[in-house]
């Protein structure tokens, strides 16, 4: 049984079908890409597997337990499994760094002040973040935000990570940290979904990637056994050749 | 003929969908209050912001009101020799109507407005998906601080500002109209009668509903960027000035039914 399962996903927004019939796996302690064209739906699906998101039909799955129809208080207990790392880090403005990181250890665990601050500086330095905790979202660039929102979404020690372009915008220096972190993340047996864009990113920390073309996952599979060959849908992603919404040229 | 009813029959359900959606709020903050714990910390905070911050305004509103009324039905009354009765009257409508009416709708303005904008860009930013996404509920975390610390701070507002405007008619009563200001402080005292000051409170508490209960509504449900950031907070002062007006005719109503 795979730790996530997707199965004739369906989501339409009015008469706008985003996704036609989306179905893959996800193994324990795995990292999967998601490519597609922008529009394509990727964040609309890692949306849904924390529930943000309805599906309008299909079967979402992790660990076993069917989340199709759950009402909002039956995801509490999921969503202290599943953490999602924003695109933009959605931090909250009116609280620091410190605050932020510490708000899900706060609300979820019995740790006491100290162990708290213990743990968020800890998360901080290993994102290279050390010093800021004190500094307020606006305060911090737009890549800084990117690595709290990071550091807020680990330090609860989720069993899944759900990554929406944790490296787009940031430098080659911090991109490469982020790419360490989610490889020691793999390493502690953290299953993830990782949304981008940064072809580099996916190739160095993902097993296996699946492409989203008109609706439908187009090619899935591991690295090793995908297509990268010119005319293979990867190779037609990273050449442009897959518009936005999944249409072809 | 069909377009006009079809029109009509758009903006009504519309409407029915809008107040569809206050009363959900309201029976959601309903429950939420009756059967989870209450963040206290955030709803002190609230209580700061909404209740203190906004003292000074009320107490300039209430004031200048209270000063007005008392010149007008001073000068009024004085061609008819009716100058004693300005005390009576001025305590009367400040107590069952300016005071709760004024304050709320002041009110209405600054916080309806600051609700709104502050949630609706919460929305913006994704401040509320992360609220969600990280097990925790934006119910228990934004609405029900915001609404409680609305429903306690305005009452006390409102009695603030009864005292500000009586306290300023009392001076101008005394330099303007010659009325001797103990003879004002006994007939305002002799005037008013324990259900008058229920009504004030009632009322200001029902408004503190109506106020705080659309501007959630409208800032949890903002989905055209920064744009829709402007149109909830407009949509909510409106919505919160007219549930003030229509729900002050019901209590009254209601206040002379019984009373009578």
């Amino acid at each position: 049984m795979s730790f996530i399962e997707v199965k004739n996903f369906k989501k339409s927004f009015g008469d706008k079908v985003v996704h036609k019939d989306v179905t893959f796996t996800v193994e324990k302690g795995e990292c999967m890409g998601l490519l597609g064209g922008s529009g394509a739906g990727k964040s609309v699906i890692l949306r849904a597997l924390i529930g943000l998101e309805k599906p309008d039909s299909g079967s979402i799955k992790i660990d076993g337990a069917e989340t199709f129809g759950l009402k909002e208080r039956q995801w509490i207990p999921i969503r202290k499994r599943v953490a999602y790392a924003f695109q933009g880090g959605a931090l909250f403005d009116s609280m620091t760094v410190m605050e932020n990181i510490s708000y899900p250890l706060q609300e979820h665990t019995n740790l006491n002040e100290k162990e708290i601050e213990e743990k968020v500086l800890k998360t901080l330095e290993d994102l290279g973040l050390s010093g800021t905790e004190d500094l307020l979202p606006a305060s911090l660039s737009g890549g800084m935000q990117k690595r709290v929102g990071l550091a807020r979404a680990i330090v609860l020690d989720p069993e899944v990570i759900l990554y929406d372009e944790p490296t787009a915008g940031l430098d080659p220096f911090n991109t490469i940290r982020i790419q360490e972190t989610i490889m020691q993340l793999k390493e502690r047996g953290v299953t993830s979904i990782l949304v981008t864009h940064d072809m580099p990113s996916a190739f160095a920390v993902c097993d296996k990637m699946a492409v989203l073309e008109a609706g439908k996952i187009a090619a899935s599979g591991k690295i090793s056994d995908l297509d990268t060959k010119k005319g293979g849908v990867i190779y037609r992603f990273v050449h442009g050749e897959i518009k936005q919404n999944g249409y072809k040229k | 003929m069909m377009g006009i009813m079809a029109q009509v029959n758009y903006i009504l359900e519309r409407y029915f969908d809008l107040i569809g959606g206050f009363w959900k709020l309201f029976l959601e903050f309903s429950k939420e209050v009756f059967t989870k714990k209450i963040e206290f910390k955030l709803l002190q905070d609230q209580i700061y912001l909404v209740g203190l911050k906004s003292s000074v305004l009320v107490i300039v509103t209430a004031i200048c009101s209270g000063l007005v009324l008392a010149l007008q039905f001073g000068l009024g009354l004085e061609k008819f020799g009716g100058k004693l009765y300005v005390p009576k009257l001025v305590s009367l409508s400040f107590v069952r109507e300016l005071g709760p009416a004024f304050t709320s709708l002041v009110i209405a303005g600054r916080v309806g407005a600051g609700y709104a904008s502050e949630i609706g860009s919460m929305v913006v930013t994704q401040q509320i998906d992360a609220i969600r996404a990280l097990g925790t509920s934006p119910m228990t975390k934004i609405v029900v601080p915001r609404v409680l610390a609305l429903a306690i701070s305005l009452p006390i507002l409102t009695l603030i500002a009864i005292i500000g405007g009586l306290w300023a008619s009392l001076i101008l009563g005394n330099i303007e109209l010659d009325l001797d200001t103990h003879f004002y402080y006994a007939r305002i005292v002799q005037t008013l009668e324990f259900p008058d000051l229920m009504l004030a409170m009632v009322k200001t508490f029902v408004f503190a509903i109506m106020v705080s209960i659309p501007a959630c509504y409208y800032g949890l449900n903002v989905n055209s960027g920064t744009r829709g950031v402007g149109i909830a907070t407009t949509k909510a002062v409106v919505a919160g000035t007219i549930l003030i007006f229509i729900s002050n005719f019901v209590i009254t109503k209601i206040f002379f039914m019984v009373i009578t």
